[in-house]
């Protein structure tokens, strides 16, 4: 069995520095994330939170910063009832230049077997990095509906 | 073949900006796959028990199955089998479903890789590797006009799997 766990790898024409931009300031996760923010001051143990429409959804901590090269946070859902009770999983972006484009790799990793929080983040990240990526491509986001995301 | 005997190994799902029949052409014409593709041209006899093959720019086969699940433009499951001596024999075939569905303005694209037993992670490296570049690519054709210059270097990994196993790689 491999372990729970989520990897995504994306390939971005887009610079390192850009593509960090659009994943730690609000004003880019707004346009391709259903509105979400990121708000942290990104420095490691400072807390970390996304927020959807005034709500906060998950929330955690920041465990490493390389600007533009590697971004993790602990990451812990607090809206749905069953998700609150796991423990906190832990999100890692690597950014790594690929010729004249960047490669991502998403790990998000440490999740309790049977998680919850898991089966809905395996949903939601291909939506929120396909959205990123057209976004930083085309300059316009995906309009995904979240109702694609349940089941 | 039995396909019900196969289980999901890769997984791979990206949203496009595109319509489903965009998007089964891109995956089945090899005037589009040449793009996206390494130059690599797709030929499919879009029927069930029709030819699949993806011909390498040189015109040598690469991968040759046949199709099992043919409903355009929301589902294509066919053998992508490596022309490489003793693959099959020792891995079993491999089996590749597209599941293409409508999300809002975008459309939701869904790769499974599936296999009818156990294969090994050194193995599998060359499909999770390749999978996302191929993928990538084809979004950014169908959404920019223009494909990506996505270099890939060799699958060492899995080669060196497959070498150990006596299986004929290039």
């Amino acid at each position: 069995m491999r372990k729970p766990e989520f990897i995504y790898v994306s390939y971005i024409e887009t610079t390192p520095e850009k593509l960090w931009e659009a994943l730690t300031s609000s004003e880019f996760t707004k346009r391709y994330w259903w509105g979400t923010s990121v708000v942290s001051d990104w420095k490691v143990g400072s807390p970390f939170k996304l927020v959807m429409n005034g709500t906060t959804t998950d929330d955690g901590e920041v465990l490493e910063v390389d600007p533009p090269r590697r971004l993790s946070y602990s990451f812990h859902h607090v809206l749905n009832e069953r998700a609150k009770q796991e423990q906190p999983s832990r999100v890692t972006f690597v950014l790594e230049p690929h010729g004249k484009l960047v490669k991502l790799t998403l790990t998000h990793e440490g999740f309790a077997p049977d998680s919850v929080v898991l089966d809905g983040i395996s949903q939601g990240w291909p939506a929120i990095l396909s959205s990123l990526k057209s976004l930083l491509e085309s300059g316009t986001a995906l309009a995904i509906p979240l109702s694609c995301m349940a089941g | 073949m039995n396909i019900e005997k196969f289980k999901p190994a890769i997984v791979y799902t990206i949203y496009i900006a595109s319509t489903p029949e965009k998007v089964w052409e891109a995956l089945t014409s090899a005037e589009f796959s040449r793009k996206y593709f390494s130059g690599f041209a797709i030929e499919a006899e879009l029927r069930v028990g029709g030819a699949f093959i993806a011909r390498a720019p040189d015109g040598s086969v690469h991968i040759s199955g046949e199709v099992f699940e043919c409903d355009p433009p929301k589902r294509l499951t066919i053998t992508w089998n490596v022309n490489w001596p003793d693959l099959v024999e020792k891995l079993g075939p491999t089996l590749v479903t597209y599941e293409i569905e409508q999300a809002g303005d975008a459309v939701k694209l869904t790769m499974l890789q599936s296999h009818d037993r156990p294969i090994d992670d050194d193995i599998l490296s060359g499909g999770r590797a390749g999978w996302p570049a191929i993928l990538s690519n084809l979004k950014s054709l169908l959404e920019t006009g223009a494909p990506l210059a996505i270099r890939m270097e060799p699958p060492r990994r899995m080669l060196a799997a497959l070498k150990k196993l006596g299986i004929g790689t290039p």
